[in-house]
């Protein structure tokens, strides 16, 4: 009796906050919250992966059609590849950076696309979203599911607020944050060459997905 | 002809890595390396002989199994496998003290092994029971045995001390190594690694594609996984996870300099890093002079 009670409050407490939640996104000229911006993106390049045979053929040209429409305006490249080179960044010159988040977005597109090449009965399912009102990093929890079984494929998105939209940051895939997994490569890399060295080791990497890709 | 006992080959196989691997430290050279990696030269080795061995032989066979059995067949040979990792998973989650995983694990066994006739249909998943993957090391992670050293098992690949252990576990428990007549166990032991193999395929393909330095980039991301599973998929922050957002400067380099030393100044001690010596924090008497000279 006592536990009816104390869902049914529960369940009224979080109406409310859902309203009060609604209402002050109305007001504030209605940004997208996090965890409806993550299932808009996710829903959309699902669709578009499941109906094209080129994406699934991983046409590089076509996904970066694909990112360059609907995914990039969500992510904030900048920062992540701020965050990948971490302490060194600071010591890259602008132009620099530039080159490293030029040749960053390249790798993990390259990356993306051979993902989404993968994608055939895969849902994604999304599990309930908690943050505070205050928050300004948060992170939208998915799995991925095969429909014949199998382990489901953790796969969260970490979204910070930069004004008044959120931005992704990082995408975790089976528990491991891949812009944080890339901090020591780099690290290593600048320690060895110096940020050249790193832009140089990055462009490199990119030739030679390319040459496989022309290959392919 | 004598019985074997379970995976006899397999302990005596970690039992050498483990031994070769502790006496090759005393030779491995730690120049600027990661702390949990004392062992990285003979790790370097190892993998490249894994990769090595793995292009040759295991995923060409991988890829061939993929191409002559279908797919019905196929899902059926993992989910059996599955099923029967499920039953070790529901003992180590009930081991870590988490029962409502273990007993949805138990749950999965006894309808997959009935309803999914034997394990070849995974029906548990599509009932809302979610698969779990545990193992001995991760019940020992959840005990608070700390990972140890990094090491990279030839033929197992990535582990660390702890999970090589767990992994000695693993094997005694595991059914198939008591199947008698050996052939009956080594031909099963066989099409399990190609079936694990097989899945794997894509996941091989985006890691050499997304790595700058493959080693380094399997390397940190076990150490994370392991322990982002140990937490269930829900780790607290590391200390040294902060994100540091070097886009907003106007903090000095202190912050970030400072983060690191956590649990590297031990290690530094050992290892003084020109590189990291010479971009110190401190404030340098010389700075004003550097930047007028480039003038």
């Amino acid at each position: 009796m006592n536990s009816v009670v104390k869902r049914l409050c529960g369940g009224l407490i979080a109406v409310a906050c859902g309203m009060a939640f609604f209402g002050g996104a109305m007001a504030q000229g209605a940004p997208e919250a996090p965890d409806v911006l993550v299932k808009r993106l996710v829903e959309d390049v699902m669709a578009t992966v499941k109906s094209d045979k080129d994406i699934q053929a991983g046409s590089i040209t076509k996904i970066n059609d694909l990112v360059e429409s609907k995914i990039l305006p969500s992510v904030d490249f900048k920062r992540m590849t701020a965050s990948a080179v971490g302490k060194n960044w600071s010591a890259a010159t602008p132009d620099q950076q530039t080159q490293i988040t030029e040749q960053f977005r390249k790798l993990l597109v390259y990356t993306y696309a051979g993902a989404l090449s993968q994608v055939r009965d895969q849902q994604i399912q999304f599990k309930p979203f908690r943050a505070d009102a205050g928050d300004t990093t948060v992170v939208v929890q998915t799995q991925v599911v095969n429909t014949k079984g199998g382990e489901p494929i953790q796969l969260n998105y970490k979204l910070t607020k930069e004004g008044d939209a959120w931005k992704i940051i990082d995408v975790n895939v089976l528990g491991v944050w891949l812009v944080e997994n890339y901090r020591s490569t780099f690290a290593q890399q600048v320690s060895q060459g110096g940020i050249d060295g790193l832009i140089k080791a990055l462009v490199d990497k990119n030739a030679q997905l390319a040459a496989q890709k022309g290959k392919a | 002809m004598k019985t074997t006992s379970p995976s006899a080959s397999c302990r005596l196989f970690l039992a050498l890595a483990l031994l070769s691997g502790a006496l090759l430290s005393g030779c491995a050279t730690t120049g600027q390396g990661d702390p949990r990696d004392p062992l990285e030269s003979v790790n370097r080795a190892t993998f490249q002989f894994n990769d090595q061995l793995d292009r040759v032989v295991l995923e060409p066979v991988a890829r061939g199994y993929t191409n002559v059995v279908p797919e019905p067949a196929r899902d059926c040979i993992g989910n059996i496998f599955g099923n029967m990792s499920d039953a070790w998973t529901a003992v180590n989650n009930l081991l870590e003290g988490n029962p409502h995983d273990g007993g949805s694990d138990i749950c999965r066994v006894a309808v997959n092994t009935t309803v999914g006739l034997g394990g070849c249909f995974d029906v548990a998943s599509g009932m809302g029971l979610d698969k779990h993957k545990k193992d001995f090391g991760l019940t020992l992670g959840v005990w608070g045995v700390a990972p140890g050293p990094y090491i990279v098992l030839p033929l197992f690949g990535p582990s660390d001390l702890r999970d090589s252990a767990g992994l000695v576990v693993d094997f005694e428990t595991d059914p198939v190594g008591y199947l008698y007549p050996v052939w009956q166990r080594n031909t099963i032991e066989v099409v399990r690694a190609i079936d694990a193999r097989s899945q794997l395929l894509g996941a091989s393909d985006l890691l050499s594609g997304a790595a700058l330095d493959k080693y380094i980039f399997v390397r940190d991301g076990y150490f994370t996984r392991r322990r982002s599973q140990i937490y269930n998929g829900n780790p607290p922050d590391e200390p040294d996870d902060t994100e540091v957002n070097p886009l907003q400067t106007p903090q000095q380099p202190a912050p970030a300099a400072g983060a690191a030393p956590r649990k590297t100044s031990f290690y530094r001690m050992l290892n003084p890093d020109p590189h990291t010596l010479g971009t110190s924090d401190a404030p340098r008497p010389d700075d004003g002079q550097v930047a007028l000279s480039t003038d």
